[in-house]
């Protein structure tokens, strides 16, 4: 019986609905939480696996030696690589194509690359303009590499003695 | 001033006869009523999307204008060029016409509002009358909308929004009584000049549990959460908005709009003193704040009760649909009944500084 009668003190005395209303009201002032993506970003782990790069060596020439590991490796069979000897009698690549429809960013290729050649990078958003424009070649992936070489190399610093 | 205008409008413009210059200054100070209150309604989203955004710890619109301030024509110019669509099987003239019939019965309500000592559109003797028999107008605009879709999600909407406002109309009707008989009028503008003299003087003290059951029939009337079931755009998706675009959907948007202003605007002349200073008869602080003109003290109280809307949007969940009807008929009417019960004897033996 008392307990009905302060049940209908309380319902009649809004007290739930002024608490919910309390915490509503306080949120209104606290700092709020958005990042602003284009201008601001989250922070990105070292070893985040975002579009795929071919590096360069100090002195310019390009790292892969077409041993075709990554190829091999690539769970969703998104690596093509053709190879030749250059004059020099070393082995390159003359053919290094990945579709990004079908990478997963596993970063298989990354682990299984002998010369660090083949790296993930922090670049998550892009987009393609035609559907052909999905599978970057060597060149391509080269420029990307070219590009973010400092963000590359920092990043494999930050992450190297873990490995 | 309005006079000056006449007697302008008489002396240089003689091919007018009396009544078309009562129309044309009419419909000048119609559209100086409407076109600020479009402005109002515009910003109303907008204050919305920010206010619930910053209770959600978000930042609201932020991207057209500074502090995204032009996001409300923004909005508007997306809508006026979307294409109407008709539903294949949708009666095209009742179709139309549900939008119209919503809209203007929101705007109309206006003509009676008084916004500051001497400035209203008409001096209706009825206006509170006026006000809720034009509010309950409004109700067809939606229930049509949902007919006239002949789409599932509409009608039940339709049918939702139908028993949900007939029923708090009562209850709305019911607190308009206990106001009628604390001012022993029916006319806005004496309401409020028989509230004046400081808040203690304003009828929500004497009517305080009038004043909640009020606000929160509001609430229902305008089909704002947490009793927005017409839409309801977890279960219905939408309600009687469904198969509307463009347009269309905007009015009755600035309906729905211009209707929670009007609540504002209502629950601030019944229960808050109108466009009375809060410190007439204060010696001090009656002459510093002498300045401020009586609209801005209604804007302000007004501007309270539509935070408040945001506020509570914010909050609550959406009520289930019995549950708003046993709040209705099993809470607030009993309450309101036995409430005009107390005002009554209140009135009589000229209880409190108030009868």
């Amino acid at each position: 019986m008392i307990n009905k009668i302060k049940k209908i003190f309380k319902d009649f005395g809004l007290s739930e609905i002024r608490a919910g209303m309390k915490i509503t009201g306080k949120q209104l002032t606290n700092d709020k939480i958005t990042v602003q993506f284009p201008e601001e970003r989250t922070p990105i782990s070292p070893r985040f696996r975002g579009l795929l790069a071919l590096r360069r060596y100090p002195n310019g020439e390009e790292r892969c030696i077409a041993c075709k590991l990554c190829e091999a490796v690539c769970p969703a069979n998104a690596i093509t690589i053709e190879s030749e000897m250059r004059d020099d009698g070393t082995r390159r690549a003359t053919k290094y194509d990945i579709d990004l429809f079908k990478c997963i960013f596993c970063g298989f290729c990354e682990e299984s690359c002998p010369v660090d050649a083949i790296v993930g990078t922090h670049i998550f958003d892009y987009a393609f303009e035609t559907r052909e424009g999905s599978i970057i070649d060597k060149e391509g992936l080269l420029e990307v590499g070219d590009k973010h070489e400092k963000a590359i190399s920092k990043a494999r610093q930050a992450d190297s003695k873990y490995r | 001033m309005w006079q000056g205008f006449v007697d302008f409008v008489y002396q240089y413009v003689p091919w007018f006869d009396g009544g078309l210059a009562v129309v044309l200054i009419i419909l000048i100070k119609g559209v100086a009523l409407i076109l600020p209150l479009i402005i109002m309604m515009a910003y109303m989203t907008y204050a919305e999307r920010k206010v619930i955004g910053y209770m959600q710890l978000r930042i609201g619109p932020n991207r057209v204008g500074p502090i995204g301030l032009l996001q409300p024509f923004a909005d508007v110019f997306k809508l006026m060029f979307k294409e109407i669509i008709f539903p294949t099987k949708a009666n095209v003239y009742l179709f139309v016409l549900a939008p119209i019939l919503a809209f203007v019965p929101a705007i109309a309500i206006w003509a009676v509002i008084p916004l500051g000592q001497d400035f209203y559109i008409t001096n209706l003797d009825i206006s509170l009358l006026y006000v809720l028999a034009i509010g309950s107008v409004g109700i067809y605009g939606i229930i049509l909308a949902g007919w006239a879709s002949n789409s599932k999600y509409p009608l039940l909407g339709a049918l939702r929004s139908a028993s949900l406002l007939v029923s708090y109309e009562i209850v709305v009707g019911f607190v308009a009584v206990t106001v009628v008989m604390a001012a022993s009028s029916v006319n806005l503008n004496e309401i409020v000049s028989s509230q004046s003299g400081g808040i203690w003087n304003w009828y929500w003290i004497p009517l305080f549990p009038m004043m909640i059951v009020f606000w929160i029939s509001a609430l229902a009337e305008t089909n704002r959460a947490p009793f927005d079931v017409v839409e309801g755009e977890s279960e219905i998706m939408g309600g009687t908005h469904v198969e509307y675009s463009g347009m269309c959907f905007a009015l009755f948007f600035m309906a729905e709009y211009i209707n929670m202003i009007m609540m504002a605007a209502l629950a601030v002349l019944m229960f808050f003193g109108g466009w009375h200073s809060p410190f007439e008869g204060v010696p001090y602080l009656q002459e510093f704040f002498a300045f401020v003109p009586d609209i801005m003290w209604l804007l302000g109280k007004m501007s309270f009760f539509l935070f408040l809307y945001l506020w509570i949007r914010a909050t609550f969940p959406r009520y289930r649909y019995d549950q708003i009807m046993r709040l209705c008929w099993k809470v607030f009417l009993p309450l309101t009944i036995a409430w005009i019960m107390v005002v009554a004897l209140m009135t009589q033996l000229h209880l409190g500084p108030w009868f």
